[in-house]
C-alpha cells in the first residue's frame, strides 16, 4: 500500500525520513504516523491532502519542529531538527520557519501592521523597507494597517497573518487548512496570494488542506491515508485531485 | 515584546486594576505608617528644639540604676539639691542659670479631672523674669504669680476656660484652687497628644511637687563667645553623683528621642500588618496572574511559534507585573499619605491631638513603599510566569489547549505537607525552645508563612469536599443556581482553594487573636477573683496611672473600712537587672490572699524593714530561698539590704507584684516620690451602696482617685486590654480586605472564561437573577472554604500559644467564631456584587458567538 517517494531534481529543503508518530499509550494508543519518509522541494507550493485523523496536521506539526516524531528524523537543509533543544528550535524558526495557521492567530491587542512586524520585533531584527512595502501591497493591506485584528473580516485577518509569516522570508511557510475558516471568495484570495509568493519569489510552501479547490494551486500533492503516505502527484486540476481521493477511499 | 506586553495590559484594563488593588493597600499602610512617624517625631523634634533653643546647657537628674532615664515626673529619675544653682550661676561664661522642677499636677474643674484620652497631665515650673529659658511659651495672659498658674491653650479652649478663671490643682496633697494667670504652649506645639500642660513658679511648684529644696533641671544660657562645650565642661566637675549636664542641643535630640522609641515601638508594629496585608495580597496577585495566564495559553504559544524564546515570554510577563506593580505602589504610597491624614484626624477626634509641624515625606517613605510593593508583586508573578514559559508552541494549534503543570506539580501535595509541617516545627521550636525575643518572633513568623503557604496549597485537596459540605445549603435552598455554584467552586480546586486562602490568612489571625483575648482575659479575671479578697479598689481615673498615697490615706478614715493595702510600684536594680519592683502595706494581708510556696500569709503583715517576699519563678532563676540576701538599688542610689521572707506562686493570669515586694515603709524610707499603683480597700459589711457611698464620701478632695467594685476593676483593667484587641481587629481588617478584592478578581476572571456557557445558561432560559444568585453562591462559598481552614489554623495556633504562655487558657471563642462565619458570608456576598452584576449583564447571543 505505501509507495515509496521518489526525490525530484529540484532540491529539497526538509527530509522527513522514516518517521512515526504515537500518541498515547498501550490499548489507547493512536499510530498518527507510520514510516513516513517524504521530501519538500525549494521554491514550490506542496499541499498534503487526506481524511480527517489522517494525520496531515501531525505530519506538518513534525516538519515544522513543533512536535516530536516518536522515531525518525527530520532534516532542514543541513540541520537535523528532531533532536534540537528548545533554544535552537527557537532560533530556527525565526530564521526559517513561518506558519499561517486556521484561526489566524492573531495578537487581538496589536494592529495589523504590529502584527505583521512581530516576528522581526522578537526576533530583534529591522525589516528590509522595500520588501515591507511589497508584502503590505502584495496583501492588499495597505488601507488597513491600523485596523485591529477584531475590526477585520476573516479573509483580512488571514492575510495579515500571510504577510506576516512572509515578512521574515522563512525557508518554508506551513499553513494548515489556511481557508479552513473563509467563504470562498475569501480563500481564493488566500490561495492565490500565497501561488503569488511562491511564483514571484520562490517561496517554500507547505498547505494542509482537505479542500480539492485549494489542493488545485499547488505544484505537488501529498496523500495522506491511516498515517501513511498514499500517493504522491503532480500539479493536477479540482476535478483530477477529486478523482483521486474518491479512487483513495 | 515590550510593546506586546504593554499592549496586552492595556487591553486587560479592569483585570490589572484588580490585580493591583491586591497591592494597593498593604503599600498604603506602609507608606501611611512612614508619614505619620516621621510626622510625630518632626514635630516633637521641633517643640523640643524651640524648648532648648536658648539653652546652653541643661542639668538634670541622673538615675543610679539607668543611666538613659529622664525627665522628673516619673518619680525615677531623683532630683538634686538646689544648692547647685548659685554655684553654676557663678561660673564665669554663664549668662543666666534657673532652676525647675516637674511633676503630674492634675488640673480639676467642675471637680472632674481634667484628661483628654487618658494622656498624662505635665507641670512645669516657670521664671517669669527669664522667658528665653522657660520650657513653655507665654500666648496670653501673663506669667503667674506665686499662687497662680498657667494652662496651655488647648486645655483653656476645649475646657472653654479663660484667663482670671479660677481652676483646680492637685498633687500630692488636696486640690487647691488657683487663678489662671495666662496661656502657654510647650515649644511649637499647642497640644502634646492631649497632655494637659500647666506652669507655676519655682517655689509653688516645688511645694506642689515635694521638692522643697530640690530641682530637676538647670538651664543655663551663656554669654556672647561661650560655647556650650565649654559651658558643659565648666559645671562638669561641680556635680553632685546624682545630676548629670548636657548641651541644649544633647537634651532637645534625647527629649525628642524618648518620643521617637515610642514612635519606632508603633511603626514596626503596623509595618508587622503591612506586611500581612501584603503576604495575602501576594496570593491575591499570584492567584489572579495564575488564571490570566491559563487564560492567555494560546497567546503565548503562537508567541513561541514567531519565534519567541522561553526568556521573552518570561520576560514580557515580568514586565507586565513590573507595571502593575509599580502602579500600583504609586496608588498605594499616595493612599497612605491620606491613611496619615486620616489618623491625625482619628487621633485629634480621640481628644489625642498629635502635635504637627506638616506632613513630612521622606525619600525613605516613598523609595521603601514602591520597592516593596514591586519586589512583592515581582516575587508573586514569579510561579505563574514560569509556568507560562513552559507553554508548548503547538499549543497554537491545538483546541482547548491548558496551562502544563509546573516541573514539580506531582510533588506539590508532598512539597506542600512538607512546607506546612516544617512551618509547625518552626513555630513549636520558636515557642519552646528558641532564647530572646527576636529569634522567638521570627521563628514564629517565618514558621506561620511556611504554614499558611503549605496550607494553602495542601487545601486544593480538600476543597471539592469542603464545597460539597458547605454549597449543601446553597443547592437546598438556591435551587439551580446554587448547584450550578457548587460544581463551579468544585471544578477547579486549585484556583478556589488559592483565592479561598487569601481569606484563610486573615481568619487565621483574626481567630487567633481571638483565642488570645478569651484566653488572657478569663484566665486574667480567675486570677484576680482568686487573688483580691478585699471589696474595692481605688486607682487613677484613666486605670494605670499610679496615684500619690494621700488618696489612701483618705481611704482609712472612711467609715466602715477594715483595711486597705497600698502596692507601691517603682524601678529598682536587682541583681543587675532594672526591674518594676513593689512595696506592700501590712494590711495587704487582709485584701489579697496568695498561694505560699514558702512561707505563709503571714509574710505579707510582718515583712519589716527588711523582708520581701518574691514568686517561685523569679526565686529560682536566681537560686532564692528563704533567708536569701538581696540587694536593691534605687534610683537616687541608695542600697537597700533585704531577705526573702517568703516566695508565692502567682495565679496563670500574672502576677500583682513585681519580682521583689518589700515593706511600704522601707520603700518610702528609700524613694522620693512614693506612689500607688492600685489601693486594696476592705470594708465591714463587704460592697454595699452605703459603703461605696461612705468610701467616695472619703476620696471626695482627690478626683484622680476612682472608687471601683471588685467587678469593675477587673473590667476597667481589662478594658486596655480590649482597646488594643479592637486595633489588631481593624489592622486585620485589612488583609481581609485584599483578600476580598482576590474573590472579586478570581470571579470576574472566571466569568470571563465562562462567558461562553453563561451565554448558553442564558439562551436556555436561565434568567438574569439566577445567573446572579449563582455567582454569588459560588463566591460566598468560595469565601466560608477559607473561613473554615482559616478559623481552624487560627484555632490551632491558639492552642499551641497556649500550651507555651501560661498566662493564656485556651478556650474556644464560640461567639467570636459565629461573628467571623457571618463576617466571612457578608465578605461573600459584597465579593460578588460587581461580577454578578457583569455575568448578568452578558448578552446571550454575543456570549455564545465570543470565541
Ligand atoms: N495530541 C494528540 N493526542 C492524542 N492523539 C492525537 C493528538 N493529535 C492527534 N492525535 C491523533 O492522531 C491522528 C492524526 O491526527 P491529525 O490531527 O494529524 O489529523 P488530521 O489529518 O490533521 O485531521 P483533520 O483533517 O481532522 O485535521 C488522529 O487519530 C488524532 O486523533
Ligand atoms: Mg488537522
Amino acid at each position: 500500500m505505501s509507495e515509496v517517494v521518489t526525490p525530484t531534481e529540484q532540491a529539497t529543503v526538509i527530509a522527513a525520513s522514516e518517521v512515526s508518530r504515537r500518541f498515547g499509550q498501550g490499548d489507547t494508543a493512536v499510530m498518527a504516523l507510520r514510516d513516513v519518509s517524504a521530501g519538500i522541494e525549494r521554491g514550490r507550493l506542496t499541499a498534503v491532502m487526506g481524511p480527517s485523523g489522517s494525520g496531515k496536521s501531525t505530519l506538518m506539526h513534525i516538519l515544522a519542529g513543533l512536535d516530536r516524531p516518536t522515531s525518525g528524523t527530520v532534516t532542514l537543509g543541513e540541520i537535523e531538527i528532531t533532536h534540537l533543544n528548545d533554544d535552537q528550535l527557537t532560533r530556527l524558526r525565526r530564521d526559517h520557519i513561518g506558519f499561517v495557521f486556521q484561526f489566524f492567530n492573531l495578537l487581538p491587542m496589536l494592529d495589523a501592521r504590529e502584527n505583521i512586524l512581530l516576528p522581526m520585533q522578537i526576533a530583534g531584527r529591522d525589516p528590509d523597507p522595500g520588501w515591507l512595502d511589497e508584502v503590505i501591497d502584495e496583501t492588499g493591506l495597505r488601507g488597513r494597517l491600523s485596523h485591529r485584528p477584531s475590526e477585520l473580516s476573516g479573509g483580512q485577518q488571514q492575510r495579515v497573518a500571510i504577510a506576516r509569516a512572509l515578512l521574515s522570508k522563512p525557508t518554508v511557510l506551513f499553513a494548515d487548512e489556511p481557508t479552513g475558516n473563509l467563504d470562498s471568495a475569501a480563500s481564493d484570495e488566500i490561495l492565490a496570494l500565497l501561488r503569488h509568493s511562491v511564483d514571484s519569489v520562490g517561496q517554500t510552501v507547505v498547505m494542509v488542506t482537505h479542500d480539492p479547490r485549494a489542493a488545485a494551486v499547488a505544484d505537488r500533492i501529498l496523500f495522506l491515508a491511516d498515517g501513511v503516505i498514499v500517493k504522491d502527484m503532480p500539479h493536477a486540476g479540482e476535478d483530477t485531485i477529486v478523482d483521486a481521493i474518491k479512487s483513495l477511499q | 515584546m515590550l510593546r506586546v506586553a504593554l499592549k496586552g495590559l492595556a487591553s486587560r484594563r479592569l483585570r490589572s486594576v484588580l490585580t493591583a488593588l491586591a497591592i494597593v493597600l498593604g503599600v498604603a499602610l506602609i507608606s501611611g505608617t512612614y508619614v505619620l512617624t516621621d510626622s510625630i517625631n518632626h514635630a516633637f523634634a521641633s517643640i523640643f528644639q524651640t524648648v532648648y533653643r536658648g539653652t546652653a546647657a541643661t542639668v538634670t537628674g541622673r538615675s543610679a540604676i539607668d543611666a538613659s532615664a529622664s525627665g522628673g515626673t516619673s518619680g525615677d529619675v531623683p532630683s538634686f539639691s538646689e544648692s547647685l544653682l548659685p554655684r553654676v550661676q557663678r561660673l564665669p561664661g554663664v549668662k543666666d542659670a534657673i532652676g525647675g522642677v516637674q511633676g503630674s499636677p492634675q488640673l480639676i474643674h467642675d471637680g472632674k479631672v481634667i484628661s483628654f484620652g487618658g494622656a498624662p497631665s505635665l507641670g512645669f515650673s516657670v521664671d517669669p523674669s527669664k522667658p528665653d529659658l522657660n520650657s513653655l511659651d507665654l500666648v496670653g495672659g501673663h506669667w503667674p504669680g506665686p499662687s497662680a498658674v498657667v494652662i496651655d491653650s488647648n486645655t483653656a479652649s476645649k475646657k472653654h476656660l479663660h484667663v482670671g478663671d479660677e481652676i483646680g490643682v492637685q498633687t500630692r496633697g488636696p486640690e487647691r484652687m488657683m487663678r489662671i494667670s495666662g496661656l502657654v504652649r510647650l515649644g511649637s506645639a499647642s497640644s502634646l497628644g492631649g497632655a494637659t500642660l500647666a506652669g507655676f513658679q519655682l517655689a509653688t511648684a516645688q511645694g506642689l511637687f515635694g521638692k522643697v529644696g530640690k530641682l530637676d533641671d538647670i538651664r543655663v544660657s551663656a554669654r556672647p563667645g561661650v560655647s556650650p562645650s565649654q559651658i558643659v565642661a565648666r559645671i562638669r566637675p561641680l556635680l553632685p553623683r546624682d545630676a548629670q549636664v548636657r548641651t541644649g542641643a544633647q537634651e532637645a535630640a534625647k527629649s525628642a528621642s524618648a518620643t521617637s522609641s515610642f514612635t519606632s515601638f508603633f511603626k514596626t508594629f503596623l509595618l508587622v500588618f503591612a506586611g500581612i496585608a501584603l503576604f495575602v495580597g501576594a496570593f491575591v496577585i499570584a492567584n489572579s496572574l495564575s488564571i490570566t495566564i491559563a487564560q492567555r495559553t494560546r497567546e503565548f504559544a503562537t508567541l513561541r511559534t514567531l519565534g519567541a524564546s522561553r526568556r521573552q515570554v518570561l520576560r514580557a510577563i515580568l514586565v507586565e507585573s513590573l507595571m502593575v506593580g509599580l502602579l500600583a505602589s504609586v496608588v498605594g504610597m499616595l493612599v497612605g499619605l491620606g491613611l496619615a491624614q486620616g489618623l491625625f484626624a482619628l487621633f485629634n477626634a480621640l481628644g489625642l491631638t498629635l502635635p504637627t509641624s506638616g506632613t513630612i515625606i521622606e525619600a525613605r517613605t516613598v523609595i521603601v513603599s514602591i520597592l516593596v510593593g514591586v519586589v512583592v508583586t515581582m516575587l508573586a508573578s514569579l510561579r505563574p510566569a514560569l509556568r507560562a514559559t513552559r507553554v508548548e508552541p503547538i499549543a497554537a494549534v491545538r483546541e482547548g489547549a491548558t496551562l502544563p503543570e509546573g516541573r514539580f506539580a506531582r510533588f506539590r501535595t508532598v512539597g506542600a505537607a512538607i512546607t506546612a509541617l516544617l512551618g509547625t516545627l518552626l513555630i513549636v521550636q520558636g515557642l519552646f525552645q528558641a532564647k530572646g525575643t527576636g529569634a522567638v518572633l521570627s521563628a514564629i513568623g517565618f514558621g506561620a508563612i511556611l504554614v499558611f503557604i503549605g496550607v494553602a496549597l495542601l487545601s486544593a485537596r480538600i476543597v471539592p469536599t469542603l464545597a460539597e459540605w458547605i454549597g449543601w445549603p446553597a443547592t437546598k435552598l438556591g435551587g439551580a443556581p446554587g448547584r450550578l455554584a457548587r460544581e463551579n467552586a468544585r471544578r477547579n480546586p486549585q484556583r478556589t482553594a488559592s483565592t479561598a486562602a487569601a481569606l484563610m490568612i486573615g481568619l487565621a489571625l483574626v481567630t487567633l487573636v481571638a483565642v488570645l483575648a478569651a484566653g488572657i482575659t478569663s484566665n486574667f479575671r480567675n486570677s484576680v477573683n482568686q487573688l483580691f479578697t478585699g471589696d474595692y479598689a481605688i486607682t487613677a481615673q484613666n486605670n494605670f496611672e499610679p496615684l500619690p498615697t494621700a488618696p489612701a490615706q483618705a481611704a482609712t478614715r472612711a467609715a466602715g473600712v477594715t483595711a486597705v493595702g497600698n502596692v507601691r510600684a517603682g524601678e529598682g536594680r536587682v541583681f543587675g537587672a532594672t526591674e518594676q519592683l513593689t512595696a506592700v502595706d501590712p494590711e495587704i494581708a487582709l485584701v489579697v490572699s496568695l498561694k505560699w510556696k514558702a512561707g505563709s500569709q503571714a509574710v505579707l503583715r510582718s515583712l519589716g524593714p527588711a523582708g520581701a517576699f518574691t514568686d517561685n519563678g523569679y526565686a529560682s532563676k536566681h537560686h532564692l530561698t528563704i533567708g536569701s540576701p538581696v540587694s536593691v538599688t534605687t534610683p537616687t542610689g541608695r542600697r537597700i539590704g533585704l531577705v526573702i521572707r517568703g516566695i508565692f506562686k502567682p495565679p496563670s493570669g500574672g502576677s500583682p507584684f513585681g519580682p521583689i515586694t518589700m515593706s511600704a515603709a522601707t520603700w518610702d524610707r528609700s524613694y522620693q516620690q512614693p506612689q500607688n499603683l492600685y489601693t486594696l480597700v476592705r470594708m465591714s459589711g463587704g460592697e454595699t451602696a452605703a459603703n461605696q457611698a461612705a468610701l467616695r464620701h472619703a476620696l471626695q478632695g482627690f478626683p484622680n482617685a476612682k472608687v471601683q467594685t471588685r467587678q469593675k476593676f477587673i473590667d476597667n483593667q481589662i478594658s486596655g486590654l480590649s482597646k488594643a484587641l479592637n486595633i489588631l481587629y481593624l489592622l486585620l481588617a485589612l488583609s481581609i480586605i485584599v483578600s476580598l478584592f482576590g474573590i472579586v478578581n478570581t470571579l470576574v476572571l472566571s466569568v470571563f472564561e465562562r462567558t461562553r456557557e453563561i451565554g448558553m445558561l442564558r439562551a436556555v432560559g436561565t434568567t438574569r437573577r439566577q445567573i446572579r444568585r449563582m455567582i454569588r453562591h459560588e463566591s460566598v462559598i468560595t469565601a466560608l472554604i477559607g473561613s473554615v481552614i482559616g478559623i481552624v489554623l487560627g484555632l490551632a495556633f491558639g492552642a499551641l500559644l497556649a500550651a507555651r504562655v501560661s498566662a493564656i487558657s485556651f478556650t474556644i471563642p464560640v461567639g467570636r467564631v459565629i461573628i467571623f462565619l457571618i463576617a466571612t458570608w457578608i465578605v461573600g456576598l459584597v465579593a460578588a456584587i460587581f461580577p454578578a452584576r457583569r455575568a448578568a449583564r452578558l448578552d446571550p447571543l454575543r456570549a455564545l458567538s465570543y470565541e
